[in-house]
């Protein structure tokens, strides 16, 4: 129970007051954990604000979450019309009743039927209140509203004794009690001045129309001994009973995914680091009108429903069938998507109803169909029903919860021609991971997109500014070109290449005429190569032929003088034989 | 004129316990009884809901000392000591009653 709240609500490393949830969604979030433990608590607020309902959830989901069965005493309604009147919200008071785990009480007080002789005591009403805690055995007490007591009696000074007896009487029960009491005029908190006598806790509630869109909104006034949110909380009715939304979860502490998801854009994931967004940021794509912001909203729908994962894609201009049918122009076929139920669309006008109510039908449809991406489109409409700082308290909303639950989300916001704006686009620029700028570039009588990303946390990305293309296939980025001229798009930017190419031609042609030049150099040089090597070669031939005679001459006229010296000696052989002797 | 011996006044004096401002309005409640009717017509039930707490709920008691006067109808309930007999007499309707009896 309040080990659930420790992940974002308010907490204190000191010792805490003990404390007793409401299940009521988001308030034991800023109380840090409920209501305080076995005593009153103060609801107060003008008619129709939500007591009655708050204190009644209070006790219905004591009963059926927390095992904590209640007591409810009503001054004001019949406990017939309670349990009609709560039935829509799928609360079954009968059964409750008939297990035991609740029990109404109804006090019917009416000043015509009553007279009034002498001293007397709220003693009957103790002894209601205790038959009805012990014959449950109730936790939980609610009195709603003690104040009736005030209008249906006159002895008001009994009644002011009584009243703070009956506080101390309902500590001493050890119950955790909550009285509701009607806002009434000037400073004070209620009619009777009831904040008098609970000290511990007191929550207001109050309901505004600005703007003729309603917003029902919460406040922790005081409570004593605990740390709590200090903020005018929103807070809303709906089927499933009251959910106060804090503004934002009060700690930074979320988990971060490395992992990357592709824009659809190949040449925009290029920008990005090659890789797309990470998975759980969110991006802003911002632009003026007409520059294509829908377009890439629609291309990451159509590439994260490619990959098999859901997208949610909350419209507040077009409806899903006019951009299904703009998105096919361009070549996305969306309704191949829709078809599988792989991606939802959610059309309304922004002017519905109050931001707050958006926020939690967006909450709902995120609950409930689990996607991985989410798109709205375009979020500067909601300016309508709210002011820039409300929007962005909205945003900030969203995104803390879209975080948490790991949701990639991208904005689209149409941004004015102005200078502020680009600072400012409805302040959530400052909150978004990543922040897309598409641009009009007014350049040579035409008009183009010039796409630039202002911001991308935690990664590398390009500072070039693209020229932003929508063609029948698709989205793409080119490179503008810089020139001497400056940045040059669109037809400028074709022309500029036409012209690169005829020069690239001619360079081509002059390359060509000094190769073939140098070619024909090498052609002459190696053939004169050639005729030296000749001319060397019969040289060489020639020398070699006046060696090898001079040899053939040596060796004949060896032979010839052998010759010789033989032929002389052929009569004195003898002689020979004498030299052996 | 109706019979003397039908009860006219069901009467219930709800207290919790012998208090003061109990007993006194029991007090108080027989002597006007006592003295504006006849002894038949009229009937006290006192009910400590300190004995039966259950029975506070069925007839929408949440003052001490409170008396209910069932019956003639409507229910009429007077709540505190009935100090003031005037008041008491008349919420009742009782002097007009006995009045007409006399």
């Amino acid at each position: 129970m309040v080990k659930a709240n420790k992940k974002n609500g308010i907490q204190s490393i000191h010792p805490q007051i003990p404390k007793t949830p409401t299940g009521i969604a988001g308030l034991d979030e800023i109380t840090g954990g409920g209501i305080p433990k076995a005593r009153p608590t103060l609801i107060c607020g003008d008619a129709g604000c939500g007591k009655t309902l708050l204190s009644l959830e209070f006790i219905v989901r004591g009963a059926i979450e927390f095992n904590e069965p209640g007591v409810f005493m009503a001054f004001e309604e019949k406990a017939e019309e309670l349990a009609m009147n709560v039935a829509s919200l799928g609360f079954d008071l009968n059964k409750l009743q008939a297990d035991k785990k609740v029990k109404l009480d109804y006090v019917h007080i009416d000043r015509s039927e009553i007279e009034e002789t002498g001293e007397y005591d709220l003693d009957g009403l103790f002894i209601r209140l205790g038959y009805a805690i012990d014959s449950i055995g109730a936790k939980r007490v609610v009195l709603d509203t003690i104040e009736n007591l005030f209008a249906g009696l006159s002895n008001q000074g009994i009644l002011r004794t009584e009243v703070r007896r009956l506080f101390h009487w309902l500590k001493e029960k050890g119950v955790t009690a909550i009285i509701t009491g009607e806002r009434g005029d000037g400073p004070s908190l209620t009619r009777q001045g009831l904040e008098e006598y609970v000290s511990d806790c007191v929550i207001l509630l109050d309901h505004r129309v600005i703007n003729q869109i309603s917003t029902r909104r919460l406040r922790i006034v005081k409570y004593r001994g605990s740390v709590h949110g200090t903020n005018e909380y929103p807070f809303l009715i709906d089927e499933d009973g009251i959910s106060v939304l804090p503004v934002t979860s009060l700690q930074l502490e979320k988990e971060v995914s490395s992992e990357r998801l592709s824009s659809g854009i190949p040449a925009l994931d290029h920008m990005l680091a090659g890789q797309g967004f990470f998975i759980g940021s969110s991006i802003l794509v911002s632009g003026t009108a007409g520059t294509g912001k829908t377009s890439i909203a629609a291309c990451l729908a159509n590439e994260t429903c490619s990959r098999k994962k859901k997208c949610l894609y909350f419209a507040f201009e077009e409806s899903p069938k006019h951009i299904v049918r703009n998105m096919k122009s361009i070549g996305v076929d969306l309704q191949q998507h829709v078809n599988k139920g792989l991606l939802q669309f959610q059309a309304s006008r922004p002017t519905l109803h109050g931001l707050e109510q958006h926020l939690v039908v967006i909450h709902k449809l995120i609950k409930k169909f689990k996607p991985d991406v989410v798109i709205l489109d375009p979020i500067t409409n909601l300016i309508t029903v709210g002011s820039v700082s409300e929007v962005k308290a909205m945003m900030i909303r969203l995104i803390d919860f879209l975080m948490e639950e790991q949701i990639t989300v991208m904005f689209t916001a149409l941004t004015l021609n102005t200078a502020v704006n680009e600072q400012t686009d409805e302040g959530v620029s400052s909150l978004v991971d990543a922040w897309l700028l598409v641009r009009d570039i007014e350049f040579n009588g035409e008009r183009n997109r010039g796409l630039f990303i202002m911001k991308s946390r935690g990664m590398k990305h390009s500072n070039q500014v693209r020229e932003f293309i929508i063609t029948d296939k698709g989205l793409d980025l080119v490179d503008v070109y810089l020139g001497p001229d400056g940045v040059l798009t669109g037809s400028a930017r074709e022309a500029q290449k036409l012209h690169e190419q005829t020069e690239g031609v001619l360079r081509d042609n002059v390359l060509g005429f000094k190769e073939r030049e140098i070619d024909r150099k090498r052609k002459i040089l190696e053939a004169s190569i050639l005729s030296l090597q000749t001319e060397f070669e019969s040289a060489e031939e020639e020398l070699n032929k006046t060696y090898t005679e001079e040899g053939l001459i040596k060796k004949v006229a060896e032979s010839n003088r052998q010759q010789v010296t033989r032929l002389r000696r052929g009569s004195d052989i003898s002689e020979g034989k004498r030299r052996k002797k | 004129m109706m019979p003397a011996e039908e009860i006219k006044y069901e009467l219930k004096l709800y207290v919790a316990g012998k208090t003061e401002k109990s007993v006194t309005a029991l007090t108080n409640l027989k002597k006007y009884c006592e003295y504006h009717l006849l002894k038949d017509q009229y009937k006290i039930e006192v009910i400590d809901l300190l004995m039966q707490p259950q029975l506070a709920e069925s007839d929408q008691i949440f003052a001490i000392p409170t008396l209910v006067r069932k019956v003639p109808e409507p229910v009429r309930k007077i709540i505190g000591d009935l100090s003031n007999a005037e008041k008491v007499l008349m919420s009742l309707n009782i002097r007009h009653v006995n009045m007409q009896l006399l």
